[in-house]
């Protein structure tokens, strides 16, 4: 028995909803950062999905531009996570806050 | 056959992300992550696209996890979470956004009921098809892909080396 397109994109959506959830509860800046990639796993799961639905090869080469970033991204935010831990001795989001109005 | 790996990948993958976003020590999450990239990779080749499985296996679990754990330890001991919340009621809030959210595409894939797949063309997703269309169609972004490598790289070297010393 195969298993339907929709059953893949339904898993991608709660898995990008975990993620979601992710960002907006924990504090920790670490962990933000893993849901955040969780996300975007779940939308490459999704593009991989309609790649092979449609038979075509663009949703793949999309999804390996997709990793490229998300490595760069994390290389960068976590020389920035080490960076504000270096001065402010937290990696806590809420103590974060000088640009607060 | 499909059915079962599918189901055990699914399990493995949403447990995977209850544990990202419900584990008190960093390391927990980390390691759960590795267990969604993990079941995400399985359900890549039962897509058909075996290149992109590798590279999650390789780029993700290899690398990414592994970079995630460093920082982890570097940054060791201190890097737990106070409990109390600073905007009351995000917690709850958070969640019912998320529901809400998973509410609307739920909605969308039920209007549309997606056919069943058909069988994956010879060859698909093969390094070798990826590959061609990387250095065919696609290879200016390819090529701009390596030069947002390389920023990458000088960019975590200037932002992560301690202030006040000269590169």
């Amino acid at each position: 028995m195969t298993v339907p397109v929709g059953a893949y994109l339904a898993l991608s959506a709660a898995l990008f909803a975990l993620g979601f959830t992710g960002v907006l509860v924990r504090r920790n800046a670490l962990v933000v950062f893993m849901s955040v990639e969780l996300m975007l796993n779940s939308v490459n799961l999704s593009f991989i999905a309609f790649a092979r639905q449609l038979g075509a090869i663009e949703g793949q080469v999309s999804v390996f531009f997709v990793m490229v970033i998300a490595a760069v991204e994390v290389v960068v935010g976590l020389a920035i996570i080490i960076a504000i831990f270096r001065t402010r001795d937290t990696v806590d989001i809420d103590d974060v806050d000088l640009l607060r109005g | 056959m499909e059915l079962i790996i599918f189901v055990a990948a699914a399990i493995g993958a949403l447990a995977g992300g209850v544990g990202v976003i419900a584990s008190r020590p960093p390391v927990r999450s980390a390691l759960s992550l590795l267990l969604v990239l993990g079941s995400l990779a399985v359900l890549y080749l039962a897509l058909a696209a075996q290149f992109i499985a590798a590279l999650q296996v390789i780029i993700y679990a290899g690398a990414i996890v592994v970079l995630f754990l460093f920082v982890i330890m570097l940054l060791h001991a201190r890097t737990g979470e106070a409990r109390a919340e600073k905007l009351r009621g995000q917690r709850t809030a958070a969640v019912l956004l998320a529901a809400g959210f998973l509410g609307v595409i739920v909605a969308v894939l039920r209007s549309r009921p997606g056919a069943a797949l058909e069988a994956a063309p010879e060859g698909f997703g093969t390094a070798q098809a990826v590959g061609r269309a990387l250095f065919t169609a696609y290879v200016l972004p390819f090529e701009l892909a390596s030069v947002v490598l390389l920023i990458g790289i000088m960019a975590a070297v200037v932002i992560g080396r301690p202030s006040g010393t000269r590169p």
